[in-house]
């Protein structure tokens, strides 16, 4: 008996360490920076703890592109007993997420100087979460998926009540947590009937399974696929699934939003693909209606409510949905194009939205007071260059020439015009334009002068204008209601922060102008996802 | 020497960058004289690009600039396509562009922002340029986009003027409705050809089905429709000219309104797969063209007439493009080029020798204060009224002349949009220019005496002169009798078989000249009975007051009444059913948004519900897929 | 004696549905939290028994790692409404309400 117990070896599974480097290096550098703020007297330097940050970001992107060659020679590999993979898609992501760290970790340096909160947390929890979100887009297993997701999703609640002087930060942490803690239960609840329909939670094995049996139990499958769509709906902001976002994105310190906004969604969507294209794809006539459904609504909802904000933070909320319906009209098309047109959006939005929320948290100033939208008014003549850069990132947002912005909707569009969904691409061009509108005015309210009269003339409503458009002057441009004589606070502009809003917009517009090196990359991680 | 046309997209780019760069610093006058500098060189650019497309065989020249997008199945460069239809455009719009901007340094002197005003032009141009150039349609697309966004700045450029404003919001709406027809149409003709490239769609026309070309037809009249201000999104149009006259002259004679047309023309070929597309075009454009006509015999404001006028010309083209009568469509585009920057620009005289009056009550008897605006805006009203042998009356007849033979009834409708057209203009060319001076007391409203109406300054009217003698000589690149040798032999390679061509008798096309010159004379008749005199309705000596009531009631009845009521009617049906639509409609958003707000009510509890809903919406859904497959 | 299966994840899917309606009934933040544990259990219940009916351990380990998630989840969300029971003295969600539109 004592004999045979010895003599039994303990298999370990292999890891390939070099295969999950940019997760380590990510969670390592939040832990180095942990240790050395406890053991430094004082805490760690602002000015270091970002460095340190922005170094290991820098370093799991450069380790991604290391990745990036090594699947290119060697193909995907998994390891960890198969419950990781590492392919084109999964480094496609790593990249996506080590830029908008390194991005998000500069605007926030001066956020958390002038709200006098320790640097260090924030890095820490921003490192964790975004191993997270790298580590759902190389699970290939539900369980890892739900372990990253939860990686990702508790550090995103910290922060978000990260700024223990607002109490919207506190109530969107709550509201934030019960419902995320509602989706993921439902999440959990999904893999279990998943897994009771195809006695595996890896990813490979589904595919297999489903490959060569039909399914006994269609309905305990069918329903752990609804419950598990329920889960990353509500991670992408989906509609119906949406409903926390205004309230967290407005709540949470601006920097947070602009991290979360961009890293929560490339996670989401990643696990999203992977799950619904890959060992799903045999199913897609059953999930292409649901998310079809999600996509109309959130393009809709997203854009109607977004007209009529006034906080710009609960703008780009509805913005952020509305973005959402459109990468999941390329989800919804489950074609190679469409693919790749729904990584290559969700690129270029995380980038966008990461640099707007940059602006956002430079205007509107102490205590994130500012947030209306008459506080932009003149930010191009206040602060030329974060004003252009504002220009930039919404005007790419609206989908216009020569950023990001245009070819990321032109390529969902002909994806699903493609698949024949004419319907779906009409809502989101109608969507388009109706946002359209909230981006503009923001941008008019940026270029115009501060100090402009507004007084109206007689002569100037007796022009023949129709009643209605003075109607929607002042609906739909609220321009208005803007008081003439808003006290504009000075925007104190460091230069850490305007650097990661300025490679925002930089990025933006130059792969708008050279869109090849993305799309390329977009390409080769579709065809290691779809095969 | 065709190497050059890069070239014509380099300086007013340049232009633009200089300026919005340095612009402020360098003050009005430095970056007005930068930008109309530009512009001209970007004209002599073309105009050498032109002759070395002259000198060479090849008509159809790709200028490759960049790869834009390498990747997969789409492929796209930056590249222009110079061949006859671009350096046609190209040519026209430079030089009508250059003048206008010289123009503006006069005009907007003074103005606040004289200098973004200039930036915005140079950019309006650079982005026709690109609208024309582009080898394929998602580069039109760009500069579609660019001008639509460069209108609506300008348009709105005296923003604190509400009208302005919204102006230029209606104006950046009904342009977007058209964009989508224009994306529509990029999305249809890629999924049948699998490329944006013009020249290699029409290699692969043989892809399409009928209905397939129809659907892409009609959803490039709706991109026209929009951009071209064609029923039913034309009410834009005319609201435009609340920008600064040097604005509506460019957007209504040289730029903008022009790119629906063009995009017609340019895609020709898919054009000639689709009868019945067509027939709808010629419709609307026919339908437009009368519509716009009526309404503009009852404007007060000088620059609405202008306007609807312009929509009434651009009607003929769009037309024209219906019957296939192509290069009549792009011959009446040049001359109204000519004639309509004339009579705008000659407009913004007047309204900066009456500092700011608009209103044509309040004008007459000008021609004594300013001869030189005066001479001009008569070639221009001649022009414009098809009077024999003025530029309008060649080009509208060639259109005419096509329509004749395709559809009869058209050309019922097309003889008395003539009339009409000659009728208001002469009503407008009266009133400002003949007659008693009714400036020169306070209005009824209030509005103070104008007492020193002048001249304008030089560099207003030098512009005025060359475009006078451009209006009297543009007729000359395509008289009926020299066809063989001037536009339409230039112009035939692009459309070739889809040309559509009467070739009457020579005795059927003087009788329908001939007509034509009659209704041109019957509309100025009319208007000089009428109006001659002032706005108020024409008295007439006491002993004649049997025929004075007979005129005043025959007046009344064939003209006056029905034709008032009609044009109200149609402004009001317009304001009510189009404009209801579309400002209805972005009306509706806002209100239903704000009902949708509600339901965001802010508790977890009400968010939690709604996740459950949907939650249990999409496992009803999935289980009876599961059970019922 | 034994019991089927299936009774089994009759019974969690009886546990998910008042974890569900628990949520959505219960105004005191607290107990919306166990409500959501009470969910989460339910998925656990399920996976264990999936594991026993398929003999597979693969269902058995991942409830360990649910547990642990759960045991952080706990701990940030009681961090959550600790801090924000110091600011207003309430622990009703409804009353939580600030932002909303």
């Amino acid at each position: 008996m004592i004999t045979e117990l010895a003599t039994t070896m303990i298999k370990m599974p292999s890891i390939d360490y070099l295969a999950i480097l940019p997760v380590l290096i990510l969670i390592g550098g939040a832990v180095l920076i942990m240790a050395i703020t406890a053991m430094v007297p004082g805490g760690l330097r602002r000015d270091v703890a970002t460095a340190m940050t922005v170094t290991t970001a820098l370093a799991a992107l450069i380790s991604s592109l290391v990745e990036w060659h090594r699947v290119l020679v060697q193909g995907a590999t998994t390891t960890i007993a198969h419950a990781i993979v590492m392919d084109g898609f999964s480094v496609f992501m790593a990249i996506a997420v080590s830029s908008c760290v390194i991005l998000a970790s500069l605007i926030g340096h001066d956020y958390l100087k002038r709200e006098d909160i320790s640097s260090a947390e924030y890095l820490i929890l921003a490192l964790i979460s975004a191993a997270g979100a790298v580590l759902m887009a190389s699970a290939n297993d539900l369980v890892v998926i739900f372990l990253a997701l939860e990686i990702l999703s508790i550090a995103l609640y910290v922060l978000v009540a990260f700024n223990p002087r607002r109490a919207e930060s506190g109530e969107a942490a709550l509201k934030y947590f019960i419902l995320g803690g509602f989706s993921s239960a439902v999440f959990v609840y999904g893999i279990a009937l998943t897994y009771g329909a195809t006695g595996t939670t890896n990813l490979t094995q589904i595919v297999d399974f489903l490959g060569q049996n039909t399914a006994q139990h269609p309905g305990l499958l069918y329903a752990g696929l609804g419950l598990m769509i329920v889960g990353f709906a509500f991670k992408v902001a989906a509609v119906p699934f949406h409903f926390w976002t205004p309230d967290v994105y407005q709540g949470a310190p601006s920097p947070v939003t602009g991290f979360m906004a961009a890293v929560a969604k490339i996670g989401g969507f990643a696990a999203l693909l992977r799950v619904l294209l890959s060992a799903f794809g045999t199913q897609a006539a059953t999930w292409q209606p649901i998310i079809y459904a999600l996509a109309v609504a959130s393009l809709l909802l997203g854009a109607l409510l977004m007209v009529v904000q006034r906080d710009v933070k609960r703008m780009m909320a509805y913005s952020s949905i509305n973005h959402a319906g459109f990468i999941l009209l390329g989800v919804e098309a489950a074609t190679t194009r469409g693919v790749q047109a729904a990584l290559y959006y969700l690129f270029a939005y995380a980038i966008m939205t990461v640099g707007v929320f940059g602006v956002i948290t430079l205007v509107s100033g102490n205590g994130d007071r500012d947030t209306d939208i008459a506080s932009y008014r003149g930010l191009l003549r206040r602060s030329p260059l974060l004003g252009a850069c504002l220009v930039v990132l919404l005007l790419a947002q609206a989908g216009a020439p020569f950023t990001t912005g245009l070819f990321a909707k032109l390529g969902v569009l002909s994806a699903a015009v493609s698949v024949g969904s004419w319907p779906l691409a009409l809502i989101a061009m109608v969507s388009a334009v109706i946002s359209g509108f909230a981006y503009l005015r923001l941008t008019l309210i940026s270029v115009r002068p501060v100090g402009a009269p507004t007084d109206v003339d007689e002569l100037g409503v007796e022009t023949g204008v129709s009643a209605p458009m003075h109607h929607l002057g002042a609906t739909l441009m609220l321009e208005e209601e803007l008081p003439t004589e808003v006290e504009i606070a000075h925007v104190g502009v460091s230069p850490v922060a305007l650097t990661g809003v300025t490679l925002a917009a930089a990025f933006t517009i130059i792969f708008g102008i050279v869109p090849g090196p993305l799309l390329s990359l977009a390409h080769a991680a579709t065809m290691s996802l779809l095969g | 020497m065709i190497h050059f046309a890069p070239v014509m997209l380099f300086f007013p780019l340049l232009g633009f960058l200089v300026l919005v760069t340095f612009g402020r610093r360098m003050g009005e006058k430095a970056s007005g004289t930068i930008a109309t500098v530009a512009i001209g060189l970007s004209f002599v650019a073309a105009l050498i690009t032109f002759l070395g497309l002259l000198g060479q065989s090849n008509r159809e020249v790709t200028e490759n600039l960049y790869t834009w997008i390498p990747v997969g199945s789409l492929h796209v460069n930056i590249a222009l396509l110079v061949d006859p239809l671009s350096i046609t455009m190209c040519l026209f719009v430079t030089f009508i562009s250059a003048l206008i901007h010289l123009y503006s340094t006069g005009y907007m002197h003074g103005e606040r922002d004289a200098t973004k005003f200039f930036v915005y032009l140079n950019l309006f141009v650079f982005s026709m340029l690109v609208l024309v150039l582009g080898n394929n349609l998602l580069l039109t697309f760009v500069g579609w986009e660019g001008v639509g966004v460069c209108s609506y700045w300008l348009v709105s450029y005296y923003f604190d003027k509400d009208a302005a404003a919204s102006a230029g919001k209606k104006a950046f709406i009904y342009n977007r409705v058209g964009d989508v027809g224009l994306l529509l149409a990029m999305f249809l003709i890629f999924d049948k050809t699998g490329t944006l490239n013009y020249l290699d769609i029409f290699g692969h026309l043989g892809s399409f089905t009928t209905l397939a070309a129809t659907m892409a037809v009609l959803a490039l009249m709706l991109a026209a429709a929009g951009k071209s201000a064609q029923i039913p999104l034309f009410n834009w149009l005319p609201d435009a000219m609340e920008g600064p006259t040097p604005v509506s002259a460019l957007i209504h004679a040289a730029t903008m309104v022009t790119a629906g047309v063009y995009l017609l023309c340019r895609m020709n070929p898919l054009l000639s797969l689709s009868p019945d597309g067509r027939v709808v075009i010629a419709i609307i454009g026919g339908a437009t063209a009368f519509v716009a006509a009526t309404i503009g015999t009852s404007q007060r404001d000088i620059k609405k007439v202008l306007a609807f006028s312009t929509v009434s010309q651009i009607g003929f083209m769009v037309l024209a493009v219906g019957t296939g009568a192509y290069v009549a469509a792009i011959f009446l585009m040049i001359c109204h080029a000519f004639y309509k920057a004339l009579l705008f620009l000659g407009s913004g005289s007047v309204i900066h020798g009456l500092h700011g009056e608009q209103d044509i009550d309040r004008m007459g008897a000008l021609r004594k204060f300013m001869p030189i605006t005066f001479a001009t805006f008569l070639i221009g009203w001649l022009a414009i009224a098809g009077v024999p042998p003025f530029a309008s009356f060649w080009s509208k007849g060639d259109v005419l002349d096509s329509v004749y033979r395709h559809y009869p009834a058209l050309w019922v409708l097309g003889i008395i949009t003539a009339i009409l057209t000659a009728y208001y203009m002469s009503r407008l060319f009266f009133l400002v220019f003949t007659g008693k001076a009714r400036f020169d007391e306070p209005a009824a409203d209030g509005r103070p005496a104008i007492h020193d109406p002048h001249e304008s300054p030089k560099v207003m009217t030098i512009p005025l002169v060359v475009l006078a003698v451009g209006t009297l000589l543009v007729a000359g690149i395509d008289l009926p009798w020299m066809h063989a040798h001037t536009l339409k032999a230039f112009l035939e390679p692009v459309f070739t078989t889809n040309l559509y061509d009467p070739n009457e008798s020579s005795g059927l096309q003087i009788i329908l000249a001939a007509v034509d010159a009659i209704m041109a004379v019957i509309g100025i008749a009319v208007a000089w009975v009428a109006w001659r005199n002032g706005p108020d309705r024409p008295k007439l000596e006491p002993k004649f007051l049997a025929n004075v009531w007979y005129w005043d009631n025959f007046y009344d009845a064939i003209i006056g009444r029905p034709g008032q009521r009609l044009a109200q009617e149609a402004a009001r049906a317009d304001v009510a059913v189009i404009d209801g639509a579309v400002m209805g409609a972005a009306a509706v958003v806002t209100k239903r948004a704000q009902a949708l707000r509600r339901i965001q009510t802010g508790q977890v509890r009400h968010y939690a519900l709604f996740i459950a809903a949907g939650l249990v919406a999409i496992l009803v859904f999935l289980l009876v897929k599961a059970f019922h497959p | 004696m034994s019991i089927p299966g299936e009774w089994y994840l009759i019974l969690a899917a009886i546990l998910f549905g008042i974890g569900a309606l628990g949520l959505l009934i219960r105004r005191n933040v607290l107990i919306m939290f166990m409500c959501v544990e009470l969910m989460l259990n339910a998925a656990n219940l399920t996976l264990v028994t999936f594991s026993r009916m398929l003999n597979d351990i693969g269902g058995q380990a991942a409830v360990f790692f649910v547990l642990v998630v759960a045991a952080a989840e706990v701990v940030v969300g009681l961090g959550i409404v600790v801090s924000i029971f110091r600011r207003r003295s309430t622990a009703v969600a409804d009353d939580i309400s600030s932002m909303k539109g």
